[in-house]
């Protein structure tokens, strides 16, 4: 008895004693980039190559030029699982640490995002939400904290349809056909659709909505509706496990899978790999290279890894996901970079950052100085349009690689921008929100 | 020595019967009220914002499964989705009709959930024990699926995702993005010191006697008179409008912005782990189980780091799992009817203090 009660004690002191201390923050003179990562749970296949790639660019910025033009960058990982809750509590453990507090929030969910947007412009740390997120928020008069360049769901739905298009011989030829989303039955999965059923009143295609509850292991009965359904092209937005398994359910009822196209979190190597041979001409969209083939690689390999290949292979270099966060790590230290090059260089607060991502321009010259030419596209942001509605390419899965597999494709924008600001509109009523003016 | 309650001699019924018959149970729960009251000058924003508003919301919504699953004995893993009902529903309302004070919104939220609780409670009455459980469950998954599905109960916008309207009450913003953590937390903190001292009082009167009397034997309950089903809906009705005030605090006064899945299957789970931990048949027991589970893995997250030991997130995640369910197995071991009844024990030993036997 005398024991237990003594453990009984000491576990509560020990809980009393965490709600006392609270880690310090540094006070020195850096840039400070919360991470919210999810290397545990049932999207870590795709949270793990993420994190990598944030960790690694912002330590190779580090090494190779000792920082952004001499502030240093700081991060700090926080697991959330993917879990909306846990990401608000990441978000505020984190927002206020570095000298500046946090530079801007990558929050690499939908889910979290959605959650962070109202609170983002009141804490004022700017959101990247790089090709996720609430759509609306491209509309930058309702949602000057918000940044979700250099395009957005609907506008990947839209590049999809004109895909589908170019691929059956014309705009024309999509009457009558058939074409299915197989979607995450949450806030991102549901995304496509509204721009889907437009485009379908507009085209004269038929479009079926088919839902895969959260986490999507079990998707029989969808496969079963495909199998009735025959559609002639399948859109997926999946993630974590529920694209691996949704591709291996296709392969299974021999869906042709060139005739599959996920949206850009749903092609990675982690998605296509546990279905071996079956996911041999998977599509997927994607709004940047894929492999190892640039410069920014090279220093990566050089200044993280010390040259070693076989470990930075196994930290996710060239997949998918990791090449895509690379690219969303330099669009949020460039911007950091526009930003000092109007208020000097030092550490920059949330507010002058807010500014870099609004003025953000990043033409080809910088892209090929930054070794990523070709990579990804140049981007030019304005205070109105914070999405740009940039194009997409399709890649397509040989069984080994991804391989390029199509243009540049440019979303349909008469549709898609109309319906932005209507979303935008309706966001900003419902929650009291003025308009900033864009002159 | 401490906790002795000889010498306070009640000299009329009503006496006898008060909420909190012991003196110090008086004194130590105005104290604890205050030093709640208190905290805003104390926490810091995280603290309010990550810890403090959840383990409130959470106790409220414990108290609403314990008054069903521990007084009254039926299980139920349909929490979530009572919650859910809520916290849609009152998004709903405020959105249609922004005029109605907020906490009036909340309350009529919870009786749209008192009244899906209802309808989910009839099977009660023929099933009992894990076969009810199984006919809750499908309460959760029914209620999830049809928020999901139908858009009236989202103003049909694109994602299914409900966002907290701003609101004032007497001038001060209490929901929304610029209401600041300290105001969300009081209110947050009113409602639930009412709600657990109506329910304190419910569980000492007939309602509550009746409850148990169905809880420990109900075909005995049947003789002696008490009505099973009329008993049974109470219970379920009761505590869907906790659960639904609950959800409703969830979304307006907590996230900001909810979607079905904040209100999944394993919401319910950790609310029935809660009731379990805790006690049941606690009221106690239920703030005891919320602060454990939101509490202790917020405290394992910040221990290695406060040692200053550095691993890996992932690693750390990993310990701080196994740590916590090992800590489940503990308690229920040490003690297998839950926390509360720990406190039970120490005032037993207070009592006799300083010659225990």
């Amino acid at each position: 008895m005398r024991i237990r009660t003594l453990v009984l004690a000491a576990m509560t002191g020990a809980v009393g004693l965490a709600a006392a201390a609270q880690v310090p923050a540094q006070a020195q003179n850096d840039q400070f980039f919360p991470m919210l990562v999810y290397r545990t749970g049932p999207y870590a296949p795709s949270g793990i190559p993420v994190a990598n790639g944030f960790r690694d660019y912002y330590t190779m910025i580090n090494e190779r030029d000792g920082g952004i033009n001499g502030v240093k960058i700081t991060f700090e990982e926080c697991e959330t699982e993917y879990n909306t809750k846990l990401g608000v509590e990441c978000y505020e453990k984190l927002k206020n640490k570095g000298s500046t507090g946090a530079t801007l929030i990558n929050p690499f969910s939908t889910g979290i995002t959605y959650q962070l947007i109202p609170k983002a412009s009141v804490d004022q740390v700017p959101i990247l939400s790089m090709g996720y997120g609430r759509t609306a928020a491209a509309d930058g008069r309702y949602f000057p904290w918000v940044f979700n360049f250099p395009t957005t769901y609907w506008s990947q739905a839209s590049a999809f349809v004109s895909y589908v298009g170019q691929q059956e011989g014309g705009m024309d030829k999509l009457k009558g056909k058939k074409i299915a989303h197989v979607f995450h039955n949450s806030a991102y999965g549901k995304e496509a659709n509204p721009t889907l059923e437009a485009l379908a009143a507009k085209y004269g295609f038929e479009f079926t909505g088919l839902a895969v509850d959260h986490p999507g292991q079990e998707q029989k009965a969808t496969w079963l509706q495909v199998r009735r359904l025959k559609p002639d092209w399948i859109f997926m937005s999946g993630w974590g496990v529920m694209n691996q398994v949704a591709i291996k359910e296709a392969a299974a009822i021999n869906y042709p899978m060139d005739h599959f196209v996920g949206n850009w979190w749903s092609g990675s190597e982690a998605d296509v790999i546990p279905a071996g041979d079956g996911s041999k001409g998977y599509k997927s969209a994607a709004f940047h290279g894929a492999g190892t083939g640039w410069q920014v690689h090279k220093d990566i390999l050089k200044y993280v890894y010390g040259g070693d290949e076989a470990k930075a292979k196994a930290n996710n270099m060239g997949e998918v996901l990791y090449n895509r966060t690379v690219v969303n790590a330099m669009f949020g230290v460039e911007a950091v970079r526009t930003a000092q090059a109007k208020f000097g260089n030092k550490a920059m607060t949330g507010e002058q950052v807010r500014w870099g991502l609004e003025n953000f321009d990043l033409t080809e010259a910088r892209l090929k100085e930054l070794g990523m030419e070709g990579f990804t596209r140049p981007v030019k942001v304005s205070c109105e349009d914070h999405e740009t509605g940039g194009p997409i390419v399709i890649q397509q899965w040989d069984g080994k690689t991804w391989n390029v597999a199509s243009d540049w494709i440019s979303p349909i924008r008469e549709v898609v921008r109309p319906m932005v600001v209507a979303a935008a509109e309706a966001y900003a009523k419902e929650n009291n929100i003025t308009a900033q003016s864009c002159n | 020595m401490i906790y002795r309650e000889a010498g306070q001699f009640k000299t009329s019924y009503a006496g006898d019967q008060r909420v909190f018959p012991i003196l110090q149970d008086r004194w130590c729960v105005a104290a604890a009220i205050l030093f709640a009251y208190a905290i805003p000058l104390l926490a810091n924003e995280y603290w309010l914002q990550a810890v403090l508003i959840p383990f409130l919301i959470f106790a409220l919504a414990a108290i609403g499964l314990n008054l069903l699953t521990g007084y009254c004995g039926q299980v139920s893993l349909g929490t979530g989705g009572f919650m859910a009902v809520g916290g849609y529903m009152t998004y709903k309302i405020t959105t249609n009709i922004p005029d109605i004070n907020i906490i009036v919104v909340f309350l009529i939220a919870g009786l749209c959930a008192a009244l899906v609780g209802l309808v989910f409670g009839l099977p009660s009455l023929r099933i009992k024990g894990f076969y009810l459980a199984v006919a809750t469950l499908a309460a959760q998954f029914f209620i999830g699926w049809i928020l999901n599905k139908v858009g009236w109960f989202y103003n049909y916008n694109a994602s299914g995702t409900i966002t907290a309207p701003p609101r004032e009450m007497f001038g001060i913003v209490v929901t929304g993005p610029h209401a600041s953590a300290e105001v969300r937390y009081l209110v947050a903190l009113s409602l639930v010191i009412v709600f657990a001292l109506v329910a304190k009082n419910l569980v000492r009167g007939k309602v509550g006697r009746a409850w148990m009397a169905i809880r420990d034997k109900d075909i005995a309950a049947e003789i002696i008179g008490i009505r099973p089903l009329q008993t049974k809906l109470l219970a379920f009705t009761i505590s869907s409008f906790y659960c639904g005030v609950a959800g409703a605090m969830t979304v307006f006064l907590w996230l900001g912005s909810a979607e079905t899945e904040a209100f999944d299957i394993f919401l319910s789970f950790n609310i029935l782990f809660m009731v379990i931990i805790g006690g049941l048949g606690s009221i106690l027991g239920s703030f005891l189980g919320a602060a454990f589970i939101t509490l202790v893995p917020v405290f394992l997250t910040n221990a290695p780091l406060m040692i200053g030991l550095s691993m890996p997130i992932d690693m750390q995640k990993h310990i701080e799992v196994m740590l916590f369910g090992s800590l489940i197995i503990f308690f229920l071991i040490v003690e297998p009817n839950g926390l509360a009844r720990l406190w039970q024990i120490t005032k037993e030993k207070l009592r006799l203090w300083p010659f225990p036997y």
